[in-house]
């Protein structure tokens, strides 16, 4: 074996302290090595070519690079030495700037450390086997979980590309809180208007399957080839046959027998339902918990009613497999809940706004839906309690975000810019209201944020009051809301109709089980988590599942809309290839040797070991063997260490290769 | 099973200063009742000061002093948990062990301070704790009659449910366990806005102004919402609504009387014991229940 070894002055960050000449000119004396030079810039073009050079002039087979980290210029090498004809696994990088020129002073013992390095480098390149590439085919099927604005663009961006779309939901319609919104900041577009129209496109766009009313239970398998298991809960309508004429739901006896979710509890519904007039699909579901017929078997009314035999009683929750290539997670979120009953166990209430007790203390989604147009006062501005109109609205700002008492440290985000939207709702509505903003700090960043909060206070005369409200309570149907005006250092009483709380985003109910059923890391709160703040900001973690929207930190519209067709680009690139090309460094099982222990399952944190059954000539299984999934193995080696019997390798550093390492030394 | 009962029902008992003097009728009332539901007191000997109000507003360590010196009593007594009727004895007492926990130095001090050391933590409770581990449903058992006349206002003041990530206890700004506990009594509850508003605590002293001004407040929006009884649980709480009702007099002409009382009585009552026992009638505002007249008309 001819060994060629090239050592990198790396400008004078190596050769300051380590004699790189004198480490050419010891290694070139060691058995195997056939040739050894250093140069100043190994990594550049003149430095490459040098590489190139010796391996076909001295008929090299394999080269130890004493440069940088492997981290840096490892690919870098690799490519140099395959455009010369050699497998890219026979080339070793033997660190010596950040393991040895950075670290040391003294020039003779670093000299002499780099001239050891570069030995144990020799070493294992002697022992190196030629690799290649692993090739795993990719299923050119996108999963979308979450149909709320970031699911239907990610769903639309993917499925315009090309690519089938599976769009999981777990609502009986698509839409999300979009829909719930009246009007949207800052351009106060109506926000139906704007998103209907794509939402309907979603639900006829051929490469799209629309799974509403499902979840999905599990996720297996890996990049490019997920197997993704999908319960599609009963709706009791058999959708191929509803016409979504909205007979049944008419005459569904029940009426208002359970709170509309949709208009956040402020109206009700019957137990046959669509959320909305404009949901899509417009196919009503069945609530079993208020249905007459489930409650004693009798009425059936909506079945009399129906024409096309759609009720179908009998339906039962089913599971769907499909086989997927990327994952797009897009969640979203949900209010914190502050009322002290339904409060969540994780945060503390806030028992001195009386939210959940007073009928006019009420959320800012409960606001969206009291301002919208086809909302429960179609679009009038009302108060819950007795439907009159309020002349004075308190809103208040950061109820449980940036409050670490109450558990929620972050800034919610939105809030400052829907709180100035609903106060100049409010205004244009009602001329002759008052309007007052409790505020900690107004943050409107972003494209015509802080001008539309300027305009609220200029034009339309909405009171901003620096400071926090202590307590609320109700006085003859009036809510005296008692606070502090830390600009004027004075406390403050406002007597006021209707108070708004804008409280703080968190992720949905279930957020942490979602990400460990899809296997991707999640904050505290429950977020989920990217794979680097500022330059993966789409990736999660684990390779081929992607984040859209608010599932990943409090975002608003826009952002959560670029979010989605980033992740949709991120998606069709990996799907653009027939082929992923993964790097060798995988483990593999002797299977003789394997007896069956599966300590490695335990511990592969990548869940890429199977359990294989081993038979014999007649087909009969005698023993069961650990198998290492290549698509999923990231290389990390654990199962390695781990394994009792010393029947796993990790290609490119098996033990031979690491105790002629070390012998070196 | 038995034993169990038992080692539960008695609990440690520190009194407090104002249960010696100004808020007699309140220990008077609270180790009667005790009594009747089958619970026993096993006070702390040689008690002192909690380091309450004059201690914690001049000197950090000698107010953590007073109440850790008090704490390790009942450690070396024996006890688990220790109960103090007064808001503010289980405040000081509650958050010295707290504050022990988290700091320390100051430990050290206390320490030094008291020349002995802080071995074991006792679970300091407060009234509505005592009643809640005795049972809800003992009172009923134990009722002599119910007060259904009553519409009590319950009067939680400032101290016994705050700060919440020390007492742990009931929601710091909407508690509702004394109602749970009055309501045992047959009394009806009164859903209103001042529970734990301030009284005007010691003000009452140096600017009795501001506590005749906040606790008037206190006793009107407890009236405009149906309350015929205040009842409180703190013996500052209860000289303020009680006693400072002859100055309102004087500040609000035309003010009309509202009777406080305290958590004790009200279960006495109800437990049948009479106003004179329970040390009612040494209260300012005076008080007396006339159960229903039976109607008869229905029969």
């Amino acid at each position: 074996m001819k060994i060629g070894v090239f050592i990198c002055h790396c400008g004078e960050n190596i050769s300051r302290t380590v004699d790189c000449p004198r480490v050419a000119r010891v290694c070139e004396s060691y058995p195997g090595v056939e040739y050894a030079i250093d140069y100043k810039y190994m990594c550049s073009d003149p430095g490459q070519n040098m590489i190139r050079d010796a391996i076909r002039e001295k008929g090299l087979d394999a080269i130890v690079v004493g440069s940088c980290s492997p981290h840096m210029h490892e690919r870098t090498f690799r490519n140099a030495a395959v455009s010369a004809g050699i497998n890219p696994f026979l080339v070793e990088i033997a660190n010596l700037r950040e393991h040895c020129s950075w670290v040391h002073d003294d020039v003779e013992a670093a000299t002499q450390k780099a001239i050891e390095l570069v030995r144990m480098a020799i070493e294992k390149v002697k022992r190196d086997k030629p690799l290649s590439k692993i090739n795993v085919p990719v299923t050119k099927r996108v999963l979308v979980i979450g149909g709320g604005i970031a699911g239907i663009q990610a769903a639309l961006d993917t499925a315009n590309a090309g690519y089938e779309v599976v769009l999981v939901e777990k609502e009986p319609s698509i839409g999300g809180h979009m829909s719930q919104l009246s009007e949207t900041f800052p351009t106060l577009d109506c926000s139906q208007c704007i998103l209907t129209p794509r939402m309907v496109e979603v639900y006829q766009h051929p490469k799209i399957k629309l799974l509403t009313y499902s979840e999905v239970v599990k996720i297996e398998g890996f990049i490019g080839n997920f197997k993704a298991t999908i319960k599609k809960k009963a709706r009791h309508i058999n959708e191929e046959l509803c016409s979504g004429c909205g007979l049944c739901i008419t005459k569904c006896p029940t009426k208002k027998k359970a709170y509309n979710s949709f208009e956040e509890d402020l109206a009700f519904r019957p137990a046959v339902y669509i959320p909305f007039p404009q949901a899509v699909p417009n196919i009503p579901v069945i609530d079993e918990s208020v249905c007459m017929y489930y409650k004693n078997g009798k009425c059936g009314m909506c079945v009399k009613v129906c024409d096309r035999g759609a009720i179908d009683f009998d339906q039962k929750d089913t599971m769907l497999v499909a086989d997927i290539g990327a994952i797009i997670v897009a969640t979203g979120f949900k209010l914190y809940n502050i009322d002290k009953k339904a409060a969540d166990s994780k945060y503390k209430g806030y028992g001195e706004y009386g939210y959940g007790k007073y009928r006019d203390v009420i959320d800012g989604l409960q606001f969206e839906r009291i301002a919208s147009a086809s909302g429960p006062t179609a679009g009038e501005i009302k108060r819950p309690s007795d439907g009159k109109v309020p002349k004075k609205i308190v809103f208040i700002q950061c109820v449980g975000s940036r409050d670490d008492s109450k558990g929620i440290s972050y800034c919610s985000k939105i809030c400052c810019m829907y709180t100035a939207k609903h106060a100049m709702l409010y205004k244009h509505k009602v001329h002759d209201g008052e309007a007052y903003i409790f505020y900690m700090d107004i943050r409107a960043g972003g494209k015509m944020y802080e001008e539309f909060v300027r305009r609220a206070i200029e034009e339309d005369d909405v009171k901003y009051i620096r400071g926090r409200v202590s307590r609320i309570y109700e006085e003859n149907g009036k809510y005296i809301v008692k606070g502090e005006d830390t600009i004027a250092g004075m406390p403050v009483e406002i007597d006021a109709d209707l108070v708004v709380l804008a409280t703080a985003m968190i992720p949905q109910e279930n957020s942490a089980a979602l990400a460990r059923t899809i296997g991707i890391p999640y904050d505290k709160y429950g977020f989920f988590n990217e794979a680097h703040p500022k330059l993966r900001p789409v990736e999660s973690t684990t390779a081929g599942v992607f984040l859209a929207g608010a599932c990943q930190s409090p975002r608003d519209i826009p952002e959560s809309v670029a979010m989605a067709s980033a992740a949709a680009c991120k998606a069709t690139i990996l799907l653009s290839s027939d082929t992923l090309e993964r790097e060798p460094v995988v483990a593999k099982v002797n299977e003789d040797l394997c007896a069956g222990c599966f300590y490695c399952k335990k511990v592969c944190p990548f869940g890429a070991i199977e359990v294989k059954d081993v038979k014999d000539m007649n087909g009969i299984v005698y023993k069961e063997v650990a198998y290492i999934n290549q698509g999923v193995c990231q290389g990390c080696g654990t199962c390695t260490a781990t394994c009792l019997s010393k029947s796993i390798e990790l290609a490119g550093f098996n033990n031979e290769e690491i105790f002629a390492e070390i012998a070196a030394l | 099973m038995t034993s169990m009962e038992e080692v539960i029902m008695k609990y440690g008992y520190y009194p407090g200063c104002s249960q010696t003097g100004s808020a007699k009728e309140y220990d008077i009332s609270l180790r009667k009742v005790i009594e009747k539901l089958g619970a026993s007191f096993d006070e702390i000997n040689d008690w002192s000061c909690c380091g309450a109000t004059s201690a914690h507003v001049t000197n950090h360590k000698l107010s953590s002093a007073l109440a850790m010196r008090n704490i390790m009593l009942a450690g070396q007594q024996g006890l688990e948990n220790m109960v103090a009727p007064c808001a503010a004895c289980y405040n000081r007492l509650v958050t010295s062990q707290y504050e022990i926990s988290k700091h320390p130095e100051l430990r050290e001090e206390t320490e030094e301070l008291l020349s002995a050391k802080f071995q074991k933590e006792i679970n300091v409770i407060n009234i509505l704790e005592l009643f809640l581990k005795i049972g809800i449903n003992k009172i009923i058992e134990n009722r002599k009659r119910e007060l259904s006349e009553l519409k009590v206002a319950c009067y939680y003041g400032c101290l016994l449910v705050r700060p919440a990530a020390i007492t742990k206890f009931d929601d710091a700004e909407q508690p509702v366990s004394m109602e749970k506990i009055v309501e045992s009594t047959g009394a009806k509850t009164v859903d209103w806005n001042y529970k734990v508003e301030c009284c005007g605590a010691a003000h009452s002293i140096a600017r009795r102004d501001i506590v005749v001004d906040l606790s008037k407040k206190i006793l009107e929006d407890a009236r405009s919402h149906g309350a015929n009884v205040i009842a409180v649980a703190c013996p500052m709480c209860h000289t303020n609504l009680d006693m400072r009702q002859r100055a309102m007099k004087r500040t609000y002409p035309g003010h009309e009387e509202l009777p406080v009382l305290y958590l004790t009585e009200l279960i006495g009552l109800a437990l049948g014991m009479n106003e004179h026992e329970l040390g009612i009638d040494l209260h300012y505002i005076n008080y007396k229940y006339t159960d229903p007249v039976p109607d008869n008309t229905v029969a």
